[in-house]
Parts: structure tokens; sequence; C-alpha cells
């Protein structure tokens, strides 16, 4: 083709300059740890089941929570939610309601029938959990996901434990909990009840298991002496819990006096109110600040009429009247006493003082070490003796529902490594996405939705939930309230921003990936990113 | 704001797209198919924010056109970078004009296509700055005068960037640049001079003027949607920092575009018929501080004392146009 005067080379595109040769460093995708599932004792991964929950697929978000912990709608109810005291949301305006999801989630799998997919394959090994409540369910559920044959042994009468006979029915019904229980038990675990593990090498014998978890939990009431009168009714916190389970409700009086600082002595209050007590008063010795208690379970006592009573021991019990005793905290802030004295009716005293764990079936087991009335476990959540793990309240953590769901998990993953003559190794955490690391402004203001409350007088007389659940308009508006911190959303931005074209658009649920051919190396799309899931690393020149 | 928020969301519609917004509630930007029209391997800077604008502005005059569009550039960086010899990144039908005649250009290329019958084609024309307030003033004020129909883009980067930072018409008071150096008593460009070429575009009392910034993807797509509904002579203001002549990080000129408007800096607003008819509001006021201080180009006011009359001097002509365009919601704007 004749060209133009003064032109000898065609037109060409600038396709042919490659400028990511320009670049020093280069921006990489990364998937960072969200704060809530770097929080979560039970290991979930939050920031990925409301990912599912934003876009309304209610199924595989619930898949993807029960991937680390079966019991959804129990944990919606009762964890004490330690994912939204991190969430970096708090910051903004208020957390994510996690917890409310989770129930949502949990209620809707109860309403649809979801059931567990059934393991891949059968593992011919045998593995007895002892103890049917948060962490051998839970402990169960992951080994027979593995497909290992699990047999729960059970000492109570049903199933459930700390769950059923220590949680009262206004905070967790009981057919939310029977329901999530029979779930674990369809994917083919046996359950056992009336069968308390007496000695456990000879059961691990009689039934020729392979591995043992022990989860016992701590039934056994700590005692504080107080000189009490013939008549004194002193009860513990747990029997009142439990007989609550039982035809014969307990009788405490018009007037109930609840010895302890712990959420047991709040539990056992509201109980006590609910069941006519016309006052129902806390004793502690120290200060709410000091108050082991969760904040809200006090609020919530505390609206509906519960007394509280700081900085006061016990002296003595009475028929009719206790006399306390006056403290002040020290520099240290523990509590000494003042010699001031100071009468209170009561009808009754509730001691709640914490529990003991009963550790009879490990009598005569070599090479197991007990401190303190737990046992000791290694990083593997295994004992002393080769085969025995143990988790829950009878080992060294806090005690809630949700680290013992963990636990279960984790010793579960451990005993199938085990069971193979292998270790199992974590695989390593993704670095933690903090706060600074968002691009906040991009997040439109939403305030948290409010789960609606019973209302106070049926709180004061019955036993019907306190906190009601919400419905699905609200729980994908709190899930879509999630920033999705460090991990990829799909908001285009990186795309968009990016003056040299050199993201490339994978398409829904693919995410996006760089042209290194043609990126320079700006960062803007790092920058711009509100989740932080991109970074820029050096370039090796 | 000449777009409807998504509001209930995550991000509503701050970011380009979402993965769970309907296809018509995101961006021309987010859509796979986007024309893409300035391409990948342009020699624009790292971070250029001219690059972005006029991809952004022109993905959205496509798709608004039914890809009809043709498009006269004047010099300038955006010409430059786009088009070495004999490459381009264009993937428009595009014509380089010289730097003043740009408006010319594309006011002849109207004439053609209504000689040959063709009203769907459209034209835009597109310059920097110097093109637009200085230099090709005099052809733009015609072009507006005579109501040709021309989209005319003037991409504000604040001084002749591609010949090395030198003042123009739009350079912001004190700011250095290579011939306002940062010496003397007042140093950097002179208070009180320059163009305000949006005004002086409404002046004319064209159908359709409008501002934005590489900060609101949304509004700016809105208002290139909008004016290519209009007949006429319109036109488009957008600011686009630029880290090599203002001093920023390449990283930062998103961030530097939000900080112009919400510290009111960069007032964003649209008009028709020569009248104010909507402003894109402050989202979080910042003072002008915030937007001064990232930026070398103004390093000088914070030195060792830091020029406070300077800085309050620029806050009074932010607050003054946070005054004249309504630009906080408590002070009752125009509709």
């Amino acid at each position: 083709m004749r060209k133009p005067f003064a032109i000898t080379l065609d037109p060409g595109s600038s396709l042919a300059n490659h400028t990511g040769t320009w670049r020093t460093t280069r921006p990489e995708y990364v998937d960072r740890l969200p704060p809530c599932n770097g929080a979560c004792p039970a290991g979930e991964n939050i920031q990925g089941w409301l990912f599912h929950a934003e876009s309304g697929d209610y199924e595989a978000a619930w898949r993807l929570l029960t991937r680390d912990n079966p019991m959804p709608a129990v944990m919606g109810r009762v964890c004490y939610h330690p994912c939204e005291s991190q969430c970096n949301r708090a910051r903004l305006d208020t957390a994510v309601g996690i917890n409310s999801v989770e129930r949502f989630l949990g209620d809707e799998a109860i309403r649809h029938g979801w059931r567990f997919e059934a393991p891949q394959a059968r593992s011919g090994k045998r593995v007895l959990v002892v103890g049917a409540g948060p962490s051998g369910l839970s402990a169960a559920y992951h080994l027979a996901r593995l497909g290992h044959a699990v047999s729960i042994h059970e000492a109570g009468p049903v199933a459930g434990g700390m769950m059923r006979f220590g949680i009262p029915k206004y905070r967790l019904p009981r057919e939310v909990l029977e329901a999530e229980v029979r779930r674990i038990l369809g994917l083919g675990v046996g359950l056992h009840l009336n069968s308390k593990v007496q000695n456990i090498l000879e059961t691990m014998r009689g039934g020729s298991y392979d591995a043992a978890f022990l989860a016992v939990g701590a039934h056994i009431a700590k005692r504080a002496y107080i000189p009490a009168g013939s008549a004194a009714k002193v009860l513990d916190a747990l029997s009142v819990l439990r007989s609550m389970e039982g035809a014969e409700k307990p009788l405490l009086g018009r007037r109930v006096v609840v010895y302890g600082g712990g959420n047991t002595a709040i539990d056992v209050a509201r109980t006590a109110k609910r069941l006519g007590a016309e006052e129902a008063v806390i004793v502690y010795r120290r200060t709410r600040e000091k108050m082991p208690a969760h904040d809200f379970e006090v609020e919530e006592a505390l609206q509906e009429g519960v007394l509280i009573k700081w900085l006061s021991t016990i002296r003595q019990a009475g028929d009719a009247s206790i006399t306390v005793e006056k403290m002040v905290l020290d520099a240290d802030g523990f509590p000494q006493p003042t010699g001031e004295l100071e009468t209170l009716a009561a009808d009754s005293v509730v001691l709640a003082l914490g529990q003991d764990v009963d550790l009879s079936l490990l009598d005569g087991v070599p090479g197991l070490a007990k401190k303190d009335g737990v046992v000791q476990v290694g990083p593997g959540m295994m004992t002393g003796h080769p085969g025995i793990f143990a988790g829950g309240d009878m080992v060294p953590a806090e005690r809630t529902v949700t680290v013992a769901i963990g636990h279960g998990k984790k010793a579960a993953r451990h005993i199938d490594a085990w069971l193979r003559g292998e270790t199992y190794v974590p695989p390593p955490k993704h670095e933690p996405a903090t706060f600074e690391r968002l691009n906040t402004w991009y997040y439109s203001d939403a305030p948290k939705s409010v789960s609606p409350v019973l209302d106070l007088v049926r709180r004061q007389s019955t036993f019907d939930e306190v906190v009601q659940g919400l419905d699905e308009g609200n729980a994908q508006y709190e899930a879509r309230r999630c920033l999705s911190c460090g991990n990829c959303f799909e908001c285009d931005n990186c795309y968009g921003v990016c003056p040299d074209n050199a993201v490339v658009k994978l398409g829904p649920g693919k995410r996006f990936r760089f042209n290194y051919d043609y990126c320079k190396g700006c960062g803007i799309c790092v920058a711009e990113c509100p989740c932080g899931a991109i970074k820029m690393v050096p370039e090796e020149i | 704001m000449s777009f409807q928020p998504v509001k209930f969301y995550q991000t509503g519609t701050f970011t380009v797209g979402n993965r769970l917004l309907a296809e018509n509630e995101r961006s021309v930007q987010a859509n796979m198919q986007r024309t893409n029209s300035l391409n990948s391997g342009h020699r624009a800077c790292q971070g250029c924010g001219e690059a972005l604008g006029a991809r952004y502005a022109i993905d959205a005059a496509m798709q608004a056109t039914n890809r009809q569009l043709i498009a006269a550039n004047a010099t300038g960086c955006l010409e430059v970078f786009s088009t070495p010899y004999p490459e381009t990144s264009w993937q428009v039908p595009w014509i380089h004009s010289l730097f003043g005649n740009t408006a010319s250009v594309a006011t002849g290329i109207a004439a053609a296509m209504r000689v040959k019958g063709r009203s769907d084609v459209r034209v835009v024309a597109q310059g920097g700055d110097g093109g637009t307030t200085d230099i090709g003033f005099g052809c733009l004020s015609g072009m507006f005068e005579r109501n040709d129909d021309v989209l005319y883009i003037c991409y504000d980067n604040g001084a002749y960037m591609n010949t090395g930072v030198q003042r123009s018409s739009a350079t912001p008071p004190a700011a250095r640049t290579a011939t306002t150096m940062a010496v003397g008593a007042e140093p950097g460009n002179v208070f009180g001079q320059g163009k305000d070429m949006p005004a002086l575009a409404m002046a004319h009392g064209i159908p359709y003027v409008a501002t934005a910034t590489v900060a609101e993807l949304r509004d700016l797509e809105a208002k290139v949607r909008r004016a290519m509904s209009f007949r006429g002579a319109r036109y488009i203001h957008i600011f686009v920092p630029c880290p090599l002549g203002w001093g920023h990080a390449a990283q930062d000129t998103i961030r530097i575009a939000r900080l112009a408007k919400e510290t009111g800096v960069f007032p964003v607003f649209e008009a028709e018929n020569g009248e104010v008819v909507s402003v894109s509001k402050i989202r979080r006021k910042l003072p002008v501080e915030e937007y001064l201080r990232p930026q070398k180009r103004f390093a000088h006011l914070f030195g060792k004392p830091p020029s406070t009359e300077v800085i309050r001097r620029i806050q009074e002509l932010a607050d003054r146009n946070i005054r004249r365009y309504g630009l906080l919601d408590a002070q009752g704007a125009t509709p």
C-alpha cells in the first residue's frame, strides 16, 4: 500500500508497548485473616459464610459454617460472640451482628431440614467419645465426617451436657438443641445414654476403640464453707438448673439469694425470678467491672428486676435471713473484709461458685497428668496417654460452649491424623486484616439491626426465649454490613480504577487477575481496595 | 448528584460495581465488555489521573452513543502519551488537532456528519487544561457561542504537565510549578488569577455544563450520559490529579481527587442552560490542609513555620465554593 508523504510505518496498537517493565513493585491478590475468624474459638470462617448470606444463598452459608461448627442454631443463641468484639466495623459504627445471622442460618437449617453430607469413605477406625456435651458432640460430628465410626457414652439421661443442664430454656429452647443433636446423630454417630464410663481403659478395650475423646465436663459444684443454721436452705446452682429439666421444679421461696458473680449466678437469679420469686438478689464480693459474667447478661438480668449486692460476702445463713459482710477492694483489686455486717431476708441461698471435674474415670491411666483439678493436654489435645484426647471444661481453658466446640473440632483433626499414624499440621494462618488495611470510604453508613426482645412482663414470669431471631430481610441486611475484611468480595474497584487496564475481570465468583505485561505498579488498586485484599510486593530486580 | 445512589448495601454505589447489584445498576467500568477506549500500553506515568479520567469518560460516551463516536484531541499529555508514532492506544475513531483548535476541529466533524445525514454519530472534543483554558479558549468559546453539537471534555490537572509542569490559567493559587517557583514573598502561583472554566462555560448559556472527579465514577458516568442526551454545545470539566506535577504518591491519585471534593476545593455540580441544577454533596467535610499536605507542590506551605495565612486564604476559597454551590447538606443546597 502506498503510504502518505513522510509516513513509513503502518499504524499499530500500543499493546506492543509492555509498560509492565516499568514496575518496581507489583500488586498481588491476597486473602487476609478477618479479625472475626481470628477470634472465633470454634475457628469458623465467618467472613466466608457471611459472603454467601449476603447473596441470599443461606444453604451455602450454612454448609460453610457447619464445616467448623455443627450447631449454629445453638451457638447463635448462647455464644458470647468474641467475633463481634473484634469486628472492624465497630470502629465505623457498630459491629456486624454475626451472632444473630448465625442463629438465623441455624434456624433456617432446622426449618428446611438441611442435613450434613455423609462422609465419602469409611476409615474402619472406631473412636469413643465420652460425654455428649458441646465438645463431645462437636468431636463426634467432625470424626464422623472424616469417616470414622463414633460412639458417644453419656452419663446423663439425655444429650446436651451443660447446654441442657446449665443453660436455662429462656436462652436456649430445648427443641432447638434437640434438632441439632439429632442432625449430628443422623451421621451415624452412636449415642449411649445413662452409661457412665467408670474406667476409660476398660471401656476402650471392651469396645475395641482405636482412640478416645474425653469431654465429661465440669458438673461438681464448688462449695464454700458458710456457717448455716439447721433450717437454712443452701443449694448449689447446678442442681437448681438441672432440676429445671425435670418434672419437679425447685422450691426456692419468695426471697432468693444467689452467691457468686459468673454467668451461672445470673442464670440462677433469672430462673428464680421466673419461678415466682419476689426478690432475687445476687451477692458478689467484688464490683461490676470485676464480675466475670458477661455484661449483656447482667444488663438483661437487671432489666428483669434481679438485684445485685456488690462488694459483699455471706458470713452466715439462717433459716429466713443471711448475714453479709461489706468488702473493700485493696490496691491489687482483691476484696478485703471490713467487719461491717448487714442482714438480708432470704428463704434460700444458691451457691454459684464454679464447678469441678469428676476425673474418676481416669484413675489408673498411665502417663496422664492432672493439675488444678483438670487434665493436662498437649497442643494436639492429646493427654499424656497415647490415643486418649480430652477437651471442653475438663482441660485448662475458658469454660464456654464455643471453646468446647472448638476443642472438639481441633481434637477430631488430631485424632484423625493420629489414627493414620501422622501428625496434624494446621495450615499456616493468613496475615491479619487489620482496620488500617481497609479503605472504609467505600462502605455505606448502615447501623446495626437490633434483635427484637421479649416483653418484660413475660420475661419475668415465663421461660419463653428472651431474644428473638432476625427475619430474612434483617438477617441479609446484617450480613451485608460485613466489610469482608481481607477477602475480595468482587466490588470491581480494582478493575475500574486501574489507569492501564491491567486488571482482568474473570467473571462472577472468579475474582480478578493482574495483567503484569501492562501493570506499571502505581498501587491505586491497593489504595482503593475497600477490604485490603491486594498488597504490593517488591519486584526482584 | 445526577445519579440515583443505591442504598442498603455494603458499599452502595461508592464502588465501581458489586457482584450483588443488577447489571443496570453497575457502572460502565464494571462491565467486562467495556470499550477500553484508552487501551493498555499507553505511556502515561504511573497512577495517571488523566488516563483514568479519559477512559472513564470516553467509555461512558461510547456506551451512551451506541459506539457511534468520534473524538478530536488537543495536543497535550493525553495526546502525547497515547499516540507516539506509529502506535495508538485509542479504540475509538480519533483525530489529533493542534494544541489550540480542537474545539474547531470537532465543530468541523459535527458539520460533516450533519451534511452526511449521520445524526447517530456524535462528536467529542477533549484536551487538558492548557489546551482548554489558555490556548484553545478562543475556539472553545466560539464553539459554545455557535452551540455546535459537540461535547467538550477538559481533563484538568492544573498545569502543562508533559512539557515540564508549567503554570496554566487553571493552576491553583500557591501551587509550585516550574514557572511559579516556591520563592519570594508569595511563593508559588499568585492568588486572584486564573479562570473558572465551568463558570465561563455556563455564562455562554449552553445546554449542559458539569464538573466531575476521577474519585466519583458513578457521578462522572451519569454526567457523560446526561450530556449525550442533549444536542448542542456541552462541557464537562474533570478533575484529574497528576502524581508527577503535583508531587503526590502514584497510589494516591483517587484519594487526592476525593479530598479535593470533600474539602470543597473542587465543587462538583451540573448546570443546564446556565443554571446549576444539582450538586454532589460533601460526605465527610475536611479542612483544606488534608488536601494540600500530601502534595509536594504545596510543601512550602508546611515549612517551619507553616504559612497559616496562605492556608487560611485557600480555606476561604473552599468555603466560598461550599457556600456558592451549597455543598453541605445543612446549608440547604439548590435542588
